[in-house]
């Protein structure tokens, strides 16, 4: 298992801009965001939390395809499926090493990119927690979307279609936690509830993906 | 005799055939009826004639949701027990649910611009219905995109059981993000009766007829695919020949 995340993790950085996509186009929608809405302090402050969800949820999205595309073009991962590690760990491995190179340089870079969109100080280490449980819930449910739509030639929009439904919860508790924290600084409801989210999407999902992959690789 | 002989197609198509035309009267009779009887009641004191959108907008509603759960059953079956029929069956349904929550979303938009002033609003029923709706559209589009017809199914099947969990979360997720503009539910067993009888009655039999309505459309549809697969069949083999 370790194999395969330090191969999977060497992959990602050696193919070139592994780590830095994901965050150059992070930096990207925050600096288009004032464009859109005006640069006001007053119109900013208010939706800095979702603009950050949104971009983290984008951003994570936009790299889903290459957790099982490649492998699935030049046959590893027909030789990961027979290897004596069950599908289910090969995907929570792949899963793993998607968080590794996009959720992590995500949120170590979101208290920078909170700062451009005027994110109250109070509110930065809320999103700081917020990410840090919600993203892997992001990576496991984008490792389903892909494992779904690996076989097809133009999987991309529908692979959007049927992600971002199952992202709903997640994103709905994760800037609920930061809104709650700087409201009233209370955020322990939705914070169990996206940590319930996380623990139950990490435990389960791996076995849809699995059957899904066995599908598309009979 | 049990429920599993229609897992055969031939036996599915003989009886399907034998109950479609009483449906399809039935479907008829009780939408037509339903909604003619409703108009015919009496505006409300408060919502004036506004409120006979009800008897379209409760049972396109109840049917949206029902229709996932049909699907989200025939996909177990399928996934469990391999019964073609029941995949088809899950996929001649879910164009119909979509539907059922565009009527359910389009009367509510209809009903609510003069009743809240609005067209729409981020409450949290209206919004789980949108949610309903992207996900019946991402199960439509699953099945138009893959070619191999048993991997559509599975596939199919296991985005309906991933979805369905979901689709239940973002129904309780919304209500903890926004509070509510949508009244209770009109019809409840628990708390007794809250409509009139007057509106009543006519709401039970549209409702009925819009289940009605459902079966004749999927058996319909079933069967169409069922001919679809055969004639597949038949061309395949003539290739070969």
């Amino acid at each position: 298992m370790l194999a395969l995340l330090t191969r999977d993790l060497r992959l990602a950085t050696r193919a070139g801009g592994g780590f830095g996509l994901g965050v150059a186009f992070f930096l990207i929608l925050c600096t288009l965001v004032p464009f859109g809405v005006g640069a006001d302090t007053s119109a900013l402050r208010p939706i800095a939390p979702g603009i950050l969800w949104l971009g983290a949820l984008l951003a994570c999205l936009l790299s889903l395809d290459r957790i099982f595309a490649l492998d699935h073009e030049d046959g590893s991962l027909d030789l990961l499926a027979t290897a004596p590690l069950p599908l289910e760990g090969t995907v929570a491995i792949k899963a793993l090493a998607h968080w590794i190179t996009t959720g992590l340089p995500l949120i170590a870079a979101a208290p920078l990119f909170g700062l451009l969109l005027h994110l109250p100080a109070e509110a930065m280490p809320w999103l700081v927690i917020s990410l840090l449980i919600g993203t892997p819930a992001l990576s496991m449910l984008g490792a389903f979307g892909a494992a779904i739509t690996v076989g097809l030639r133009r999987g991309g929009l529908l692979l959007s279609l049927l992600v971002l439904p199952l992202y709903i919860p997640t994103l709905i508790f994760g800037t609920e936690l930061i809104r709650r924290a700087v409201a009233s600084g209370d955020p322990t409801t939705p914070l169990v509830f996206l940590a319930g989210i996380t623990a139950g999407v990490v435990a389960l999902i791996p076995f849809a993906a699995a059957a899904a992959l066995r599908v598309n690789l009979r | 005799m049990s429920i599993w002989e229609y897992a055969n197609p031939v036996k599915f198509m003989r009886t399907s055939g034998a109950i479609l035309p009483f449906a399809v009267a039935g479907a008829v009779v009780c939408t037509v009826g339903g909604v003619v009887w409703g108009f015919l009641t009496p505006d409300d004191f408060r919502q004036g004639s506004t409120v006979k959108i009800v008897f379209l907008h409760v049972p396109a509603a109840m049917m949206a949701i029902n229709i996932w759960v049909m699907m989200l059953v025939a996909s177990l079956i399928w996934l469990i027990r391999r019964h073609h029929v029941s995949a088809l069956a899950a996929k001649a349904a879910a164009p119909i649910g979509a539907v059922m929550t565009l009527i359910a979303l389009a009367t509510g938009a209809i009903w609510g611009q003069p009743m809240w002033g609005t067209w729409w609003e981020w409450d949290p029923r209206l919004t789980s219905f949108l949610i309903l709706l992207l996900f019946y559209l991402g199960y439509i589009a699953l099945w138009a995109s893959v070619e191999d017809v048993d991997s559509a199914a599975d596939l199919t099947g296991v985005l309906c059981l991933v979805g369905s969990v979901f689709a239940l979360l973002s129904r309780y997720a919304v209500l903890f993000w926004n509070q509510g503009l949508h009244q209770g539910a009109s019809l409840s067993v628990q708390s007794g009766e809250r409509m009139s009888a007057i509106y009543r009655y006519p709401l039970y039999l549209s409702m009925l007829g819009f289940l009605l309505l459902f079966v004749a459309l999927v058996l319909i549809r079933t069967r169409t695919e069922i001919r679809r697969r055969r004639l597949a069949a038949l061309q395949a083999r003539e290739m070969r020949a």
